[in-house]
């Protein structure tokens, strides 16, 4: 009896509630994320055996020396790095009209049919829309032939295509919903009446946008370049089709250690140092817009 | 407020324009009567798509693919109903974390998340194939599910699930009742949009697929042969429209959820 209306009791209370509900999804994670995470992190310690998946359970600081020391995976992180930095900014430097276009200019009953158009491409085949990146940017593209049958150049251009301009505007392209959508968000919530305030005091709409509005949209801006730069790290897809794997991403030597090499310390350790590299660019990024973030509620 | 801006407006449609280059450009190849992906266009056909029916490894990976994409709109759907209800119904200590954890596949890089599970699966000796490329894709979809039902339930009146506890109906009951038909819209909304992410998800079907390949997949490893090229062109151009399909109806679903529960549309699954 006692126990009965004790556990009644239980099953009312809120918290429980929530950790019962919440514990599947939860559980989920935890075997399928952090697990899986886990495991990567503790492979990088271990030694690479001969046979096929063989793994010598024996500690080891070797991976982390060859990842952090090999002349070609410091070029080819800093190229990565590179690439994700130029994406990140292109993507949110072109974003943000577009987001500020929908949020301020457009009627409210019509905003959400212009995220729906700007969010469907993202949708739709990823690997497709790479392929016809390079279509568009390739030797015999769309945009030389172009050119070319309107009589403007005579020769391929060979800038637009098999290069990293390339890479970082199909990865552009990719991401350009993840960095609109933070920055709608933030601009939304302006309220509208400190612009008018701004203009009352005699600021213009230049100063108003730079002294009222961006700083009330910098954390969508923040959360733009966060989830456009960590993701963006991890790609091997674009480099590899548009790149035709003559300038590898750090992704693409992670997934070589990891398959064809059948060096899993090794691509792990690389794995988990991308991760800690991007991790503490994405924190010394939010830390330095701090003051931007602690806007009160 | 609606207010001028003609240059941003301007600006906007050109960026859509970038936007859409590709799926415009797609189905002018998969019709092209020519074997060379380039301009000027040689002329309309409809053979690439007749060539489809024919090729009895598309075939395969079509029906890979459906049984993942069927399998992990439903899995992650239901594991995003039972976060999405727990974090906006209850408080509970430790919720942001735990929320924190079940989001993070949305901001790493999904080569991570497969490789991560592919080392893990291997130590354990499981072997590869479509329920691995489930479990995997199954993360990665939860979190848009959740963002996509989260607005569902918040929207939600808790004064109506009281009403039915007075009125003397369960737990479950209450559930089935009175919260499944008003979020119903969203989980339609949720089942769709995962069906579609999963039916376009290249890498983690790569690499937890092993032997299985779905339609990415197999699109992947024909885009090294020039020749499949137009067949692969038609057979992309058929899986973009079936998304654009599912999305719409899925947006449909997603508003009238909002609207529904009574909540205010913002607009966007972020």
């Amino acid at each position: 009896m006692d126990l009965k209306s004790r556990w009644g009791r239980l099953s009312r209370s809120p918290v429980f509630n929530g950790y019962a509900l919440i514990s599947p999804t939860a559980l989920y994670a935890i075997l399928l994320l952090a697990a899986p995470l886990a495991t990567v992190v503790y492979l990088s310690f271990q030694t690479d055996g001969a046979g096929v998946r063989e793994v010598i359970h024996d500690f080891t600081l070797k991976n982390y020396f060859e990842a952090w020391t090999d002349p070609i995976y410091r070029s080819i992180m800093s190229r990565s790095l590179f690439v994700s930095i130029m994406v990140t900014l292109a993507t949110v430097v072109t974003a943000f009209p577009v987001a500020y276009f929908v949020s301020f200019h457009v009627a409210s009953n019509k905003k959400s049919l212009w995220l729906f158009l700007i969010t469907i491409p993202f949708w739709t085949s990823y690997l497709v829309r790479v392929f016809l990146w390079k279509v568009i940017l390739g030797y015999n593209g769309v945009i030389n032939s172009g050119l070319k049958s309107l009589g403007v150049i005579n020769d391929p251009l060979t800038w637009i295509n098999v290069n990293i301009g390339a890479v970082v505007v199909t990865l552009a392209h990719a991401y350009a919903p993840f960095a609109i959508l933070p920055i709608f968000v933030a601009l939304e919530k302006i309220d509208r009446s400190f612009l008018e305030a701004g203009s009352d005091l005699g600021e213009s709409a230049l100063m108003t946008f730079r002294r009222v509005t961006l700083p009330l949209a910098m954390p969508g801006v923040v959360a733009a370049v966060l989830i456009v730069f960590i993701p963006t790290v991890g790609d091997y897809v674009t480099p590899d089709i548009i790149g035709g794997g003559k300038i590898p991403l750090i992704a693409n030597v992670i997934q070589k250690q990891l398959l064809a090499i059948d060096n899993s310390p090794l691509g792990s350790a690389i794995a988990v140092s991308a991760m800690l590299i991007v991790g503490a660019i994405s924190a010394g990024f939010v830390l330095a817009n701090g003051r931007f973030l602690r806007v009160k509620k | 407020m609606k207010t001028k801006g003609t240059g941003l407006r301007l600006y906007t449609i050109i960026y859509l324009a970038f936007l859409y280059a590709p799926i415009i450009l797609l189905p002018m190849f998969a019709f092209n009567d020519g074997t060379i992906i380039s301009f000027p266009l040689k002329g309309f056909t409809t053979k690439w798509f007749g060539l489809m029916a024919d090729k009895d490894q598309l075939h395969q990976a079509v029906i890979n693919s459906l049984i993942v994409a069927a399998s992990v709109a439903m899995l992650s759907s239901i594991l995003a109903i039972f976060a999405a209800r727990a974090s906006t119904r209850f408080q509970f200590p430790g919720k942001s974390g735990i929320m924190a954890m079940i989001m993070l596949p949305l901001v790493l890089p999904e080569m991570i998340v497969a490789m991560a599970i592919l080392v893990i699966l291997l130590q354990m000796g499981v072997t590869l194939g479509l329920i691995t490329i489930i479990l995997g894709q199954t993360l990665v979809c939860t979190p848009f599910a959740i963002a996509i039902l989260s607005a569902a339930f918040q929207s939600l009146d808790q004064s109506l699930e009281e009403a039915a506890y007075d009125l003397g109906e369960g737990k479950i009951s209450t559930f089935r009742l009175i919260i499944l038909p008003l979020v119903l819209p969203g989980i339609i909304s949720s089942l769709l949009i995962c069906f579609t992410i999963s039916m376009d998800e290249f890498i983690i079907a790569a690499f937890l697929g092993g032997t299985k390949a779905t339609l990415p997949v197999y699109i992947y490893s024909q885009l090294r042969f020039p020749k499949e090229i137009p067949v692969i062109m038609a057979v992309a151009t058929c899986l973009v429209a079936v998304s654009i399909c599912l999305l719409i109806i899925a947006e449909y679903f997603r508003r009238r959820g909002v609207a529904k529960t009574g909540g205010k549309d913002s607009g966007g699954f972020l």
